[in-house]
């Protein structure tokens, strides 16, 4: 149970949250069929550092952007999508 | 062996005598001693046959994690009997010991030893297959392990939070100076011992030890900063500190678990001291030094007549000086750190020589072993320490550690007692220190305008507490056991070697070894240090083993807790209740399934009128100028010309173009929307608008408020609902003034900022009354009472889900699936695809353009009687070509009725089916025209 410091909320545990993975920009509803499939099925799956979405759903229930390490599970730096509320 | 006059140290309290039984026959000990201790001074010595050769086993370390100390109490198998105190009226017997411990019929396999070589099973049990059965039933009577009581246990288990700054795991001098000083530094501390009580290895010391121990326990529990565990044990350490701690002990639940958020965590778990490996290392009496120093000085138990003592260390050494305080005749000490050793015990049942490398004999029925210690790295290695082994040392050393675990005690070296409280008085307030670091950070991660001192930055200088010098000791030059648990012995590891199996973690598998109930606490090291000696390499040096949860082993009662499951209900819920009616689980909530007779809920709706309790709905407030743009990209269809009092059906899909969602929206004023969702996917779809609002289009004008909660739900459907509606509201209701698919706000029973909609569900005409949920109950009776003579019912969700069916309208997740996308569902007419863009827009384009989806269609059966299960596959010859997804008898039309997806080629209406039933039999059916089995021109609910 990883804690997140949501910069609303402060320390929550992690179940407070729902993981959303990996952020993936969507491509112009115009895209061709494998940039459009890419975007919904393919991810990077770094053993590193990488920044990614977390929902805090039981919390304020904003976007979050965690820098995360996916091997070690340290979190860096937590910004909401859109800066602070 | 007996009981000796009073010890300083001892825990046993003589004046609480406890009667148990031991194989059915009485036995007495005392409060305080283990089962193992009360049977030992009683004079037994043989308490377990070993796993695959029945071998007799008597005691080995005295401690939890004795292998041959496994016991049945009552119908609890598997018991620890040198740590579980022993209890008045106990029933305790022996585990894999048939007939008798003392005549072991399967002890012969001991004389079949060679036949049971490492790879005993798969070279064995392997074919023929058709045998497999009787090897099962073989196997299963020489597998160790007692009898489970197969009655529903009455145990009480309990799940608790806590929140400590410094949690210390291990009780010893150390780890009792940890606490003391962290909580003296202002934390709020945890101590957890595995033991019944403090003190570690001080408990069976001299008199200076025990005078230590008295000062130390007596800080520790007098401290209102330190809370006290005793017979509990961390279980594992997971990520950023979230231990785990099985508790025993505590008043009113058998055993409890808590989850702990550390923010900075002790390890003070000390060593386990470790077997010696030769010919004979398994027989009653061949104790370690802290067996016999535990059953010595802590239960007062004289653990054998005559010794031999081989030891490597001071702490062997001072066995010798216990033995002899005892009444113990010490024949010889044989010293480890020269050349000398032991090559052999003999006996029958038990020790009755002892041959050392010199070749003497010397008569014996004790032998005492102290040859090193393993550190309890297990907590470390979680915490994501790669111990490695120091070979001046003989034993694994902690390498790194993270910011928020520090180790103190035995784990880290050897010292006195005053060194290991200086170390872990260090310990605990740099521990205290960095935990004020951690809670800092998190008080501060959020701006409160509360200023707060910063921590102090500076280490705490922690003064050093060397590893000493130890010989390497694993084996002598005879084999013997390796993992006492598995019955693995060198021999097996050499042969497993010479086999190919030259790495360790192969021969672990092969061999079973460290795979016992142990799970390698006592046998690791000397495991894959003979394995090392069998390859001719040093993997010790190079090896480090991995360490998971749990430590030591817990009961699947205090996993699973006491569940506490919350369940949501309507406000009209005591109503329901009071009218018996039948509950349905629907996800969170639990609703009116009927109440009694769904047909006749039916009928009354068809013909009369019939009210719904449907609150769980979900309801979405939406606000700003750019609500429409919103509703256009998470529907499919067109909203931006949905006028003020309309209401407009919208299906919404992901974006790989699959149906998540569907239901109205409603236009209540110029810039205010009322959006509904079903009701299981209420938060979904409150997620999903959350997720666009807040990651794709932040610029948008849209205020966003959940009302599911805030509104109870009625549905007024049937003939007389106009009628049954107008008596409580002044709306105007009539067809011209509120048409289907409109909205309303005002005033209904005399209850202001009511919405109403039509809208159909059911195929009658209906209104759905949206009120503020404390006036919900209130309504609902108005509407029984006010209704009574236009003969208003109340129906439940299996008279709605029967409507709906002669209706023939979908349910999303019952008639779609997890592929179902947009197209095919007999709503294409809402797919907007000039629409610049919404979720899920490209695939549904694609799927435009293929021909190869299921379709939804109305199936009836030739025989109206035969209502064919919902999931039924729908085949041709041995192709399936489809299923039936809802199926109901219908009240209405007198016969059954169903809606399914079938494949393209089958979805024309007329198109004949067959429908597989679950008893193999196909019947015919045939695809209506319409999804409507009932009215599909839908004059009854725009009337
Ligand atoms: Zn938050």
């Amino acid at each position: 149970m990883l804690v997140i410091l949501c910069p609303h909320c402060g320390p929550r545990n992690s179940d407070e949250f729902s993981f959303q993975g990996e952020i993936v920009a969507r491509p112009g509803p115009a895209s061709d069929q494998e940039t459009w499939r890419d975007y919904l099925y393919m991810r990077d799956n770094v053993a590193g550092w990488q920044t990614e979405r977390w929902f805090h759903v039981s919390g304020c229930r904003r976007f979050l952007n965690v820098e995360r390490h996916t091997v070690t599970n340290e979190i860096g730096v937590v910004t909401p999508v859109g800066g602070v509320q | 062996m007996s009981r000796l006059s009073e010890r300083p140290g001892e825990v046993i309290d003589r004046t609480r005598p406890m009667d148990f039984s031991w194989n059915g026959k009485p036995y007495r000990g005392y409060a305080g001693d283990s089962i193992a201790s009360a049977l030992a001074a009683s004079g037994v010595r043989v308490f377990s046959r070993s796993f695959k050769y029945h071998r007799p086993r008597g005691i080995l370390t005295a401690s939890f994690h004795d292998p041959n100390l496994m016991v049945q109490v009552g119908d609890e198998p598997n018991v620890r009997a040198g740590h579980r105190l022993v209890e008045e009226k106990m029933e305790v017997s022996a585990q894999n010991a048939w007939p008798s411990l003392g005549f072991d019929a399967k002890g012969v396999n001991r004389l079949l030893g060679r036949f049971l070589t490492p790879g005993f099973y798969y070279k064995t049990f392997m074919s023929p297959r058709s045998l497999w059965p009787w090897y099962q039933r073989v196997l299963a009577r020489f597998a160790a392990g007692g009898v489970v009581g197969v009655d529903p246990q009455p145990g009480r288990y309990d799940h608790r939070y806590a929140h400590p700054d410094v949690l210390v795991a291990g009780g010893g001098p150390a780890g009792m100076a940890a606490a003391i000083d962290a909580a003296e530094a202002g934390a709020a501390v945890i101590l957890v011992e595995e033991e019944h009580r403090l003190g570690g290895h001080l408990r069976w010391g001299d008199s200076d030890d025990l005078g230590a121990l008295e000062e130390l326990s007596a800080a520790v529990l007098s401290h209102p900063g330190i809370e006290v565990m005793v017979d509990s044990v961390v279980t594992g350490r997971y990520d950023h500190n979230w231990v785990a701690i099985a508790q025993r002990g505590v008043e009113g639940v058998d055993e409890r678990l808590v989850k702990a958020r550390v923010k900075c965590l002790v390890v003070a778990t000390g060593t386990i001291e470790r077997p010696y490996v030769f010919e004979g290392n398994d027989l009653p009496g061949v104790m370690l030094s802290t067996a016999v120093r535990r059953l010595i000085n802590l239960h007062a138990v004289r653990p054998g007549e005559r010794a031999v003592v081989l030891s490597a260390n001071g702490p062997g050494d001072s066995a010798i000086a216990d033995l002899e305080e005892a009444g113990v005749e010490v024949a010889e000490v044989i010293d480890a750190r020269g050349d000398d050793t032991v090559i052999k015990a003999s006996g029958r049942m038990g020790v009755q020589g002892v041959i050392d490398s010199r070749g003497r004999r010397h008569d014996a029925d004790l032998l005492v072993t102290a040859v090193g210690w393993t550190t309890t790295t297990t907590l470390l290695n979680m915490a994501g320490d790669r111990p490695m082994y120091e070979p001046r040392a003989a034993r694994y050393l902690s390498k790194s550690l993270p910011y928020d675990v520090l180790a103190t005690g035995g784990i880290v070296g050897d010292g006195s007692t005053d060194q290991l409280v200086q170390h872990g008085t260090a310990i605990g307030r740099e521990a205290a220190r960095r935990a004020s670091v951690v809670k800092f950070q998190w008080l501060t991660a959020v701006p409160t305008g509360v200023t707060r001192q910063p921590p102090d930055t500076s280490e705490i200088e922690v003064p050093p507490l060397e590893a000493e010098r130890h010989p390497e000791l694993f084996r002598s030059s005879t084999h013997g056991f390796v993992d006492y648990s598995e019955d693995v012995t060198s021999k097996d590891l050499f042969a497993a070697a010479a086999e190919g199996y030259d790495s360790m973690e192969l021969a672990k598998r092969y061999t079973t070894v460290n795979m016992g109930p142990i799970q390698g606490k006592l046998e690791a090291v000397n495991a894959v240090a003979i394995h090392g000696e069998a390859t001719g390499s040093s993997p010790l040096e190079t090896s480090t083993t991995t360490w998971r949860p749990p430590y030591a082993p817990v009961s699947l009662g205090v996993l699973a807790g006491r569940q506490y499951e919350p369940v949501r209900y309507s406000v009209i819920q005591p109503w329901h209740e009071r009218r018996e009616a039948k509950p349905l689980v629907a996800g969170s909530w639990i609703r009116p399934e009927h109440y009694g007779d769904p047909v006749a809920e039916v009928t009354a709706v068809r013909e009369a009128v019939g009210i719904i309790d449907v609150s769980p709905l979900g309801k979405i407030d939406l606000r700003g100028r750019d609500v429409p743009k919103l509703l256009e990209f998470v529907y499919v269809n067109k909203w931006s010309k949905l006028d003020v009092g309309k209401v407009r059906y919208g299906i919404m899909c992901n974006e790989d173009g699959v149906i998540f969602d569907d239901g109205v929206t409603g236009r209540l004023g110029a810039d205010q929307y009322m959006m509904s969702s079903t009701s299981g996917g209420a938060a979904g779809v409150w997620n999903w608008l959350d997720d666009w609002l807040q990651t794709g289009f932040p610029d948008w004008d849209v205020k966003m408020t959940a009302v599911t909660d805030g509104y109870a739900s009625i549905n007024v459907a049937g003939p007389n609902s106009r009628e049954l509606v107008g008596r409580l509201t002044e709306i105007d209701l009539r067809p011209e003034a509120f048409g289907y698919m409109e909205v309303r706000t005002g005033v209904v029973a005399g209850v202001p900022g009511c919405f109403l909609w039509r809208i159909g569900f059911t195929g009658e005409l209906s209104y759905e009354i949206h009120v503020p949920s404390a006036y919900g109950l209130w309504v609902w009776e108005r509407l029984l009472e006010k209704g009574e003579d236009l003969g208003v019912r109340a129906f439940g969700i299996e008279a709605q889900r029967i409507m709906r069916l002669e209706k023939g309208h979908f349910i999303v997740g019952q008639d779609t699936d997890g592929l179902t996308q947009g197209h095919g569902m007999g709503v294409d007419w809402a797919i907007k695809l000039d629409k610049p863009d919404f979720a899920g827009k490209p695939e549904l384009m694609w799927q435009a353009e293929r021909d190869d989806y299921r379709r939804l269609a109305a199936i009836q059966t030739e025989d109206p009687a035969i209502v064919p299960p919902e999931a039924s596959q729908i085949v041709a010859g041995d192709v399936i070509k489809g299923r039936i997804t809802s199926s109901r008898m219908s009240p209405t039309l007198g016969r059954s009725i169903c809606l399914g997806q079938v494949d393209p080629d089958l979805a024309a209406p007329g198109s004949r089916l067959h429908i597989r039933l679950s008893d193999g039999v196909t019947v015919a059916a045939r695809v209506l025209e319409h999804h409507a089995h009932f009215d599909p021109e839908g004059t009854r609910l725009r009337g």
